[in-house]
């Protein structure tokens, strides 16, 4: 229980941190974010209503009212969801925007790192039990090699192959033309088809982190008595490697779950932009080609929470997968 | 107080003359020969470092090995690949392959310098937190946990949007500023391991000021794992220059690796064709990339023998 106590403390206490660094990086920056976005909204014709100024103020940095004032109303604002409007569709509040490209990013994100992160660990057992055979080289080999990669340009070639030239799949978008988002299954398979290749991109990028981690653990493990005693007692090296290195190997590799979370998401905005995939990532693209920056500022503070929360339930799972940490 | 001070007399000395260690002059460069020699001795790390130095070399024979003026706009712009422009024109008339040629220098000077400034910080916060327990280690142990759960890529992005000059220089700060935290975090439990060590606690009790016990002391005990956060923070960089130009936060007027993906973006370079404006960047910057991974595990080597190869 103290354990959990801890780790609620501070994921709270790096929220605020993280809400609060959002709060400080404009008004930090030189010129002014406020004028720049107040020409902005002046220039594409629409009329600046008192609301919206005050919202960009509290959200940007306005030169009356005192910090501490200013800070107050921004922390309001966040608790209670309210981002304010976007510059580029000022019928749209950033909140709709966000909600709406949310789950998007939800399902590619999650689903490629839990592909990524069974296969990557499966390739480093693999590896690590093999080690300095030609297994091993092919695999670390592979995994450096794909990890040198910028994501984006991986996406682009994949794009240029499967999609362009041999016509397998979708060119843009996250569905097909003309389709509403629905959970119907002819929907559902219209949209996983658009995702496979940027899952696959952002797959095959991550995928190196794991087999390494993996690798090195298994190589440490497999120099442990448990396991030559496995040995010596005639068990198969196959139930070895899974049943008694790799059990014991997955653990630091768990805690690298979260983090590795983190990666993938900063991965995913340059993927989702190559894709015009209609999720977080592609709405920051936008919000930077369109300089919309309460968008940007509300996209940062979501992705951070995001990482933060799944770094959180990374914790309290690990407490359950190995109890020692618990009683540290 | 007057043992302290007696202690702190011979202590001095040898470092305001030349004194055993000035003596020995080549210890240094013995050391860097035999460093050097361990990576060598290391295959992918050999394939890393003459990665490298192709680069290297291409960077600063840019000037003389590429055929026309990388700014130049005398082309036929929008032009596939030929004989007379390897990887075609740009949509302002611009040879793609000198601006190739002269894009490794932008990647180099942008790799290794934020990967510098963003080592300097790890070492610097990570060594004083792992030499001081206690307040100091928690408020920075804070501040580097921070930094890691911050997703890094979207941190750049808004750095650079908000940052309204778009020199070079921008994208070296905005990427040193944030690819320091997982060096400081391994940098940090170094620290905290070498700390009770006896020759530390022997430099203590000489009497030696703090600055000079953590980065004379226990610096150079770690050597090969500052070097491992160098090229980690190196990849890193290359990386995040690429993407921050690829996204047009960089300044259009440089030519990089990074710029000329953007601009093949901006003209849909895919579907014109010239796929060779995508391709050669692309993969040069995965290369570059590639190959201060393949020089750590030659770097990793030096530290854990048990990693080296028969």
């Amino acid at each position: 229980m103290r354990y959990v106590l801890s780790r609620i403390g501070l994921f709270v206490l790096t929220l605020w941190a993280a809400v609060t660094l959002n709060f400080i990086l404009p008004r930090l920056m030189p010129g002014s974010p406020l004028d720049a976005a107040l020409a902005k909204l002046a220039a594409s014709g629409q009329q600046v209503t008192n609301a919206q100024r005050t919202a960009l103020e509290s959200e940007l940095g306005s030169p009356h009212g005192t910090v501490l004032s200013q800070y107050w109303d921004y922390l309001g604002n966040m608790v209670t969801l309210n981002f304010g409007h976007s510059y580029t569709d000022p019928t749209r509040t950033v909140g709709g925007s966000i909600a709406r490209a949310l789950p998007w990013t939800l399902i590619l994100v999650g689903v490629t790192t839990i592909i990524a992160f069974v296969v990557g660990t499966l390739l480093g057992v693999w590896a690590g039990w093999r080690r300095g055979t030609k297994a091993d080289t092919t695999v670390t080999m592979g995994a450096t090699f794909f990890a040198s990669f910028p994501p984006f340009w991986l996406g682009l070639l994949l794009l240029y192959v499967f999609a362009f030239k041999l016509k397998w799949f979708a060119i843009k978008g996250g569905y097909s033309e003309g389709l509403t988002p629905n959970w119907s299954p002819s929907f559902i398979s219209d949209a996983m088809q658009h995702s496979v290749l940027p899952g696959i991109t952002l797959a095959l990028t991550a995928l190196s982190g794991w087999v390494f981690g993996m690798r090195n653990n298994m190589i440490n493990t497999a120099g442990e008595d448990y396991v030559t005693f496995a040995e010596a007692n005639g068990l198969k090296q196959r139930t070895i490697a899974l049943r008694y290195a790799a059990r014991n190997a997955i653990l630091p590799n768990v805690t690298a779950f979260g983090l590795s979370l983190g990666a993938v998401l900063g991965g995913s905005v340059l993927v989702e932009g190559v894709f015009s995939y209609p999720g977080l990532g592609h709405l920051l693209f936008e919000a930077v080609t369109n300089h919309d920056y309460p968008l940007m500022q509300a996209l940062f503070l979501v992705l951070t929470v995001g990482m933060l929360t799944a770094i959180f339930i990374v914790d309290l799972l690990y407490a359950r997968i190995d109890p020692r940490v618990v009683r540290t | 107080m007057s043992i302290l001070q007696t202690v702190e007399q011979p202590a001095e000395t040898p470092s305001s003359i030349p004194g055993p260690r000035r003596t020995s002059l080549p210890g240094p460069i013995q050391f860097l020969g035999r460093a050097f020699a361990t990576v060598w001795s290391n295959g992918k790390a050999r394939i890393g470092l003459s990665l490298l130095g192709l680069f290297i070399l291409i960077a600063l024979l840019a000037p003389l090995i590429s055929p026309d003026s990388p700014t130049s706009t005398d082309y036929t712009p929008y032009e596939g690949p030929s004989g007379a422009h390897w990887f075609g024109t740009t949509g302002n008339g611009q040879d793609v392959f000198s601006q190739f040629l002269y894009g490794a220098r932008v990647s180099l000077l942008v790799g290794l310098i934020a990967g510098f400034g963003a080592t300097f910080i790890a070492a610097t916060l990570g060594l004083i937190a792992g030499y001081r327990p206690g307040v100091v280690d928690n408020v920075l142990s804070f501040i580097t946990n921070l930094a890691l759960v911050l997703p890094g890529i979207p941190l750049m992005i808004i750095l650079a949007a908000y940052l309204s000059s778009h020199s070079v220089w921008t994208i070296v700060l905005v990427v040193a500023l944030t690819a320091w935290a997982t060096g400081s975090r391994v940098i940090r439990s170094q620290a905290i391991t070498l700390r009770t060590r006896d020759f530390v606690t022997s430099a203590q009790f000489s009497g030696e000021r703090l600055g000079r016990v953590v980065f004379r002391e226990i610096l150079p005990n770690m050597t090969s794992l500052v070097a491992a956060s160098f090229f980690a923070a190196a990849t890193a960089a290359v990386m995040a220059e690429a993407s921050l130009e690829f996204l047009g936060l960089g300044n259009p007027a440089t030519i990089s690796w990074g710029t000329i993906l953007y601009q093949a973006q901006q003209q849909n370079a895919l579907l014109t064709g010239q796929w060779l404006m995508i391709f050669a960047p692309g993969l040069a910057i995965a290369l570059l990339a590639l190959s201060f991974t393949l020089i750590n595990f030659g770097v990793d080597a030096l530290s854990n023998p048990r990693l080296r190869e028969k």
